[in-house]
């Protein structure tokens, strides 16, 4: 397993291959990235998201154990930005491994519904207008009954 | 205990973290004893649905025990991803 929390932006292409390549023995990868919307249309400049350093490491390392434990798996990836991003820039992904796909695929789901709610990012949206925290949605939180 | 603030509980109490001195036993009496100093806490306090607490990294409720706790967190639900 490898969770990273880091500033700089990952190259999704260059993770993606590094993953698949690791482990001969799985017959399925899936990979999510996230990317920075710009629900404003057109006026959103920056997206920032602030993290408590610590805690996210922790939070982000135990969604991944418990998708371990759930379901059939190889490796797991989760690598998520903070700081400033621009429209189109990627905020995070993850990847998971798994001898079939189903289990690779539920597995992944599995860690972006418990990311999204239970992993301590905030985002704040800057637009030429003004900024604005991003508020957390009830389908989001929702979606961690189905689990 | 340190006491942090993320988001805009961060940007209402005007500070990130704080060393805090006090006798309460749960997160919620603490958070009583924050309202009580300033207007800037009884803003970012003022409606705690609308807040999450950890406590030495961990989620918590608002009913839980300060005993041994060394940091407290509050922040607005989360938005990662």
């Amino acid at each position: 397993m490898r969770v990273v929390v880091q500033k700089e932006p990952f190259d999704l292409g260059a993770e993606a291959n590094a993953f698949a390549a690791a482990d001969t023995g799985m017959g399925a990868i899936v990979t999510f990235t996230g990317v920075v919307r710009d629900l404003a249309q057109g006026d959103l400049d920056v997206m920032e998201i602030e993290h408590y350093p610590g805690m996210t490491e922790k939070a982000l390392t135990r969604i991944a154990t418990e998708a371990q434990e759930r379901w059939s798996l190889g490796d797991v990836l989760v690598i998520h930005r903070y700081g400033r991003l621009a429209p189109g820039d990627r905020i995070m992904m993850v990847a998971t491994a798994a001898p079939h796909r189903k289990d690779a695929f539920e597995a992944a789901e599995y860690l972006m519904d418990y990311l999204k709610s239970r992993a301590p990012f905030w985002k704040k949206e800057i637009t030429g207008t003004g900024a604005g925290w991003v508020a957390a949605k009830d389908e989001d939180e929702d979606a961690l009954t189905r689990w | 205990m340190d006491v942090l603030y993320f988001a805009w509980v961060r940007e209402r109490i005007g500070v990130p973290r704080e060393r805090v001195e006090t006798g309460a036993q749960t997160v919620a009496q603490l958070v009583e004893e924050l309202r009580a100093r300033e207007p800037r806490y009884e803003a970012a306090f003022a409606d705690l649905t609308a807040l999450r607490v950890a406590l030495d990294q961990d989620l918590a409720d608002f009913d839980a025990s300060l005993s041994g706790v060394r940091e407290v967190a509050f922040f607005p639900p989360m938005t990662g991803g």
